[in-house]
């Protein structure tokens, strides 16, 4: 009974595999780094060398063996739909797509809140934005969270993820997106950990528990997500539980990892030989556009028609010709450079890494590098254009230049001789007042935006153009149309990260002086768990959760060098075995000496505190014993004046602290301290007179040992007369 | 017919998305689309023969440009445009030839009349066929009428005879359609059975204890290796690897199992086993009309070295593979640039794709072409289906499968 039982489960699973393989594209990105150009046309519709973002993210599906396709579309409903209406994605055979079509979603979240409500999804699904270029092949990934599935009902989701090493520069110069920082289990490839906004400086903090529960943990920062996810129909389920989730990544993942709803686990899966990325602003626009040109996306390259593209031949280095362009025999067209159908590029015009679109005519003399021309672009004789986003329907007046990183939106006009400066975008649309700097607006972005510029965009635009010539004029040029959109300051500094520019050598000198300046920094994420070996078990029991990672660092180490110290002094340990496990815990903590000598002295005066005392002078007697017989240990550590210093300042906080039965103290032992050579009276003054600015409640240690410090500066005097004396 | 345009479609797209593999696959596949589209193509009360040709020419334009690199494509399309032509010209002739037996037509030519009065119908058409086109070298060096009645391939000839006497329109209508249909039949047959009739050959090529070397896999020649081995014979086999998608892997496995010697050497090291070599054996993309070959890339490094040592270069084609077109036409120099994924792995050198820093140009390229040129001058031999040539004769076995006019089948782009 029970054998035919599970036979009949089994033909349910193969039941429930064989329905048709469900995708949803949401051709909305919910974001706002293709503005000004997104306000005009959505992000999906813009062209990547010359063919729709849309395209490409379809084609994949299609090839993928995706059966079925939603697109969800938001911003520009109709846009999308018209588009895919002409270009007969809609009426493919085997492959169906429709659209979803909303006006009021603002994230990722409402969106597949919305189409859980449409009970549309019968199975597991590939969640896909529609701005990805993938050649993948799903089979061996859907096939491993199936398989996941049956044994593990809680594995709701397979993040794809693909290797990309940083490059030694910078880590975001690739695609412009923040390094990302991920933990797996290297067994089950299940993930633990992801932050995409991971800061050098501060590091990661990771939950303990992640440690305890899986036997070891992998750590990576050069995996690249490719927001691909293969999910499972409880995904949205989860959207609609928690209806405060927006961002796929930022709230769904995290808040899964973080929170452990109803025990559901992500999974990785990674793949080697097969390219996926997605364009996420124009910095990776422009390194995806390189890549399709290399051919990594092969076979969803310009040459083959992979879906309603023009044919177009590739020559010699890289470089795709279309079949109908009108060139002059003395234009230099350079490599890795793609020229569209029906374009024509005048005399002595040099074009390198550029792509060109349909329908161009470019003068005379004209110089191209690293520029995106979108369709019917003018580019009269004399222009100068250097790592530029050109939309359809510009027109550069003779003479004009475009210094890098500029973007002209649709149908603008530069007028002649005029130079638009670097990072500037310039649109015929005035640019939204309100600019939502805040985080939690970003996302009200196209929909709200857009709703009050479509009707301008599509109906009145030429009326509009007619009134631009008046008054836009001065911004753009004579006879110019646009306005050059406006960056507040602090924007404009980070301009340049996401632009199609390549980064100004002074930037990028910048970043290379703060990755090579503190190197430890670097191998820092790697080195976050010490070695087993100086992990005392109290100490592992003894820490809390504290928010804050560097403050959580510091007692850490703290508390790990005085359990060190102790085990000295039971144990009676060589000083210089101290020295080096002391050292190795700097290392492993990547604290510096200073923080050394704090600890240290801590620790030294917690064990005097801790002996046997019933009246401070027999804790004075205690310290002075301590102190001689340590004496070299703390001196080992106190090379300089700072760590000198700092160690009186760590004992005034002792003495407001932990230990205040120092208070009364503080004067006799800074003498003993003083007597005993361990810190110099440079300190002792150098001390006395940081304080002298300080607060009131801070000097109450300096007034303490006022007349210690006149002996210390009339004894210095006393010296320096005499030696001035012996001078003479 | 919308329904042979959806079949239409979906192979043009899977061509386009470059999902069917191998020339064998795709030559049969276009010929079974194509049969299904004579079929259902409605024929019109006269020139049929025009109708059908204009229809497979559309359809084999788009077939065409959908994979130019693919030459089957557009092999399978001239011959069955090639078929077409024959079968009108067989019962045009036959029936003309019924007349002439009686009432000798004025459109038939002396030489008939004056060599053999009373010819069959089959050889008239034969004949008249051969007056059409340049003679083969078969029929030059044969009797003709002999080797004209028995086309090897066109076996229609036969019993479009016995049927020659009716006149009927619509019996000829539905006569054509079914001949053609029967030809391409056969030859969707022949380039099932192709692989097996070159390795029939394998005996009288591979001898005793020889050491064969082959580059990266190919069907063919593994079908000819192991009917060697089944006949008994002894040799061993040197695969070199076929970088970068290392075909020669999978290659050597199957050898391997089917329990030939192997041993598997790097390209590179090609020229420092060849003088060890009894004889080179290698599959190709497709043969030109001129003798040359396109074949995997590495070959004609294979191909030079194997020159050096005076080791024999033969290349096993199947009929599919017989290209009417010479290599210097534009349409036919297209090779196929693969993802560079295939050389190197995109994680290690993404920081060497960094558009971000530098000058923004990339630095950093890769080729990696799926094919080679080896000229007429470097193969010794061809083993297709009819047996052994020679480079120089390709073109004339070529002329037997395809009519000149239909060398061009893409309209030229108006410029």
């Amino acid at each position: 009974m029970v054998a035919k039982k599970g036979g009949h489960r089994d033909e349910a699973e193969e039941d429930l595999a064989r329905d048709p393989l469900q995708a949803i594209l949401l051709a909305d990105s919910f974001a706002q780094k293709f503005r000004p150009i997104t306000l005009e046309r959505p992000k999906v519709l813009l062209p990547i060398v010359n063919v729709p973002m849309i395209d490409y993210t379809l084609a994949w599906l299609e090839s993928a063996g995706v059966e079925e396709v939603f697109v969800f579309c938001c911003a520009h409903v109709k846009q999308v739909t018209e588009y895919l209406e002409t270009t007969k994605w809609l009426s493919q055979p085997n492959f169906k797509v429709s659209t979803i079509e909303s006006h009021n979603c603002v994230s990722a979240g409402d969106a597949l809140r919305l189409i859980y409500e449409k009970n549309v999804i019968r199975g597991d699904f590939i969640l896909i934005s529609g701005d990805t270029v993938s050649n993948m092949s799903l089979t061996e990934a859907l096939q491993e969270h199936k398989e996941r599935r049956k044994k593990d009902s809680n594995a709701v989701m397979t993040m794809i993820v693909k290797q990309s090493k940083p490059s030694p520069v910078t880590h975001q110069s690739r695609l412009g997106t923040d390094e990302l920082i991920m933990a797996t289990d290297p067994d089950t490839k299940q993930l633990l950990y992801y932050e995409d906004k991971a800061d050098h400086l501060k590091g990661i903090s990771l939950d303990k528990s992640m440690l305890s529960e899986s036997a070891s943990v992998s750590l990576y920062n050069d995996k690249q997500d490719c927001y691909i996810d293969i999910c499972s129909q409880e995904v949205l389920i989860l959207f609609n539980d928690n209806f405060d989730y927006q961002h796929i990544r930022r709230h769904f993942l995290k808040g899964l990892l973080q929170d452990d709803i109803m025990g559901c686990k992500i999974f990785t899966y990674e793949i080697c030989s097969s390219y996926a990325a997605r364009i996420d602003n124009y910095r990776s626009y422009d390194a995806i556009s390189k890549d399709i040109i290399q051919r990594w996306t092969y076979p969803l390259v310009p040459d083959v028609q992979f879906f309603k593209n023009s044919a177009t031949k590739l020559e010699r280095q890289g470089m795709y010709r279309a079949s109908e362009i009108g060139q002059s025999r003395s234009a230099q067209i350079g490599p890795c450079t793609v020229i569209g159908n029906g374009t024509t590029i005048g005399n002595r015009t040099a074009i390198s890494n550029s792509v060109v679109g349909e329908g161009c005519s470019i003068g005379s003399n004209v110089t191209i590098e690293g520029c995106y021309i979108w369709h019917n672009v003018t580019v009269e004789d004399g222009c100068k254009l250097k790592h530029a986003i050109v939309c359809d329907g510009v027109i550069l007046k003779a003479g004009a230049v475009l210094e890098p990183g500029v973007v002209l939106s649709f149908k603008v006009v530069i007028g002649e001789q005029f130079v638009v400066p670097a990072y500037s975008k310039v649109s015929l649309l005035r640019q939204p007042v309100n600019q939502d700097s805040d985080e939690e607006l970003e996302y009200a972005d196209d929909s709200v935006g857009v709703a009050d510029n479509l009707p301008m965009a599509n109906g009145a635009l030429t009326n509009d153009l007619a009134e631009l010539d008046v008054c836009a004029t001065s911004e753009v040029g004579t006879n110019g149309a646009g306005f050059i959109w406006s960056i507040n300051e602090a924007v404009l500094e980070e301009e340049w990260r996401h632009s199609v520019a390549p980064i100004p050598a002074d930037k990028l000198a910048a970043i290379m002086q703060s990755a090579n300046g503190d190197p430890e920094l670097l191998t820092h994420d790697d080195n976050i768990l010490p070695p087993s070996g100086e992990l005392e078990p109290e100490s592992m029991t003894n820490d809390s959760d504290t928010e804050d990672a560097n403050d959580e660092e510091a007692t850490y180490f703290e508390k790990e060098v005085e359990a060190t110290f102790l085990r000295a002094v039971e144990e009676d340990v060589r000083n210089d075995h101290v020295i080096l496990e002391v050292n190795s815990l700097r290392l492993s903590y990547n604290m510096t000496a200073l923080d050394c000598a704090g600890a240290l002295f801590y620790s030294v005066m917690k064990l005097a505190l801790d002996m046997q005392h019933n009246t401070t002078s027999e804790l004075f007697a205690n310290v002075a014993k301590v102190m001689a017989k340590w004496k070299t240990l703390l001196k080992s550590y106190l090379l300089t004046i700072d760590e000198e210093i700092e160690v009186i300042m760590k004992f005034e906080d002792m003495c407001m602290g932990s230990g205040k039965e120092y208070a009364p103290l503080f004067e006799q032992i800074l003498h003993l301290l003083y007597d005993k050579e361990i810190i110099q009276e440079e300190a002792v003054l150098n001390w006395a007179s940081e304080k002298e600015e300080a607060e009131e409640s801070d000097k109450v240690f300096v007034k303490k040992c006022e007349s210690f410090i006149r002996w210390l500066n009339e004894a210095s005097e006393e010296e320096d007369e005499a030696s001035e004396e012996e001078d003479e | 017919m919308p329904d042979v345009q959806a079949q239409v479609n979906d192979f043009v797209v899977k061509l386009q998305k470059r999902k069917i593999e191998g020339s064998k696959t795709t030559a049969k596949l276009t010929a079974e689309l194509l049969r299904s589209v004579i079929s259902q193509q409605r024929m019109p009360q006269t020139n049929q023969a025009a109708a059908l040709i204009q229809a497979i020419r559309a359809v084999g334009e788009q077939l065409i440009r959908a994979n130019p690199v693919e030459l089957a494509v557009g092999n399978i399309v001239r011959r069955v445009l090639h078929i077409i032509r024959e079968e009108d010209l067989s019962l045009t002739t036959a029936t003309i030839g019924g007349l002439s037996v009686s009432a000798a037509s004025d459109e038939e030519d002396e030489l008939e009349r004056d060599d053999h009065p009373a010819l069959s119908a089959a050889a008239v058409a034969a004949a008249s066929r051969s007056t059409l086109r340049p003679p083969s070298l078969q029929t030059l060096l044969e009797d003709v009428p002999h080797s004209a009645a028995v086309p090897h391939t066109y076996s229609s000839g036969a019993d479009s005879e016995e049927k020659s006497k009716s006149t009927d329109k619509n019996s000829r209508t539905r006569k054509l359609k079914h001949n053609i249909i029967e030809t391409v039949n056969e030859l969707i047959q022949d380039i099932n059975t192709c692989h097996e009739q070159i390795a029939e050959q394998a005996v009288e090529h591979i001898h005793q204890n020889e050491v064969i070397l082959t580059l990266g896999s190919s069907t063919t020649v593994i079908e000819f290796l192991c009917a060697a081995k089944e006949k008994r014979r002894s040799f061993r086999v040197f695969v070199a690897e076929g970088a970068p998608r290392y075909q020669g892997h999978v290659l050597a496995k199957e050898l391997v199992a089917r329990g030939l010697q192997t041993t598997v050497i790097t390209d590179s090291a090609v020229f420092a086993m060849i003088s060890r070599m009894n004889m080179v054996i290698v599959g190709a993309h497709a043969v030109m009309a001129n003798g040359s070959v396109i074949a995997p890339v590495g070959l004609n490094m294979v191909a030079l070295a194997a020159q050096r040592h005076a080791v024999p270069f033969v290349v096993l084609a199947g009929i599919h593979k017989l290209c009417p077109l010479y290599p210097h036409n534009p349409e036919v120099l297209l090779n196929e640039l693969k993802s560079p994924s295939e050389l190197l792995d995109f994680g290690e050198f993404s920081d060497c794709m960094d558009f971000g820093t530098g000058s923004g140009s990339p630095l950093l390229h890769v080729v990696n072409p799926a094919f080679d040129y080896v000229p007429p001058k470097l193969v010794s031999l061809f083993i297709t289906d009819t047996g052994g040539h020679n480079p120089s004769y390709m073109y004339r076995l070529i002329a037997d499968y395809y009519s000149a006019d239909d060398l061009v089948i893409q309209k030229r782009p108006a410029s």
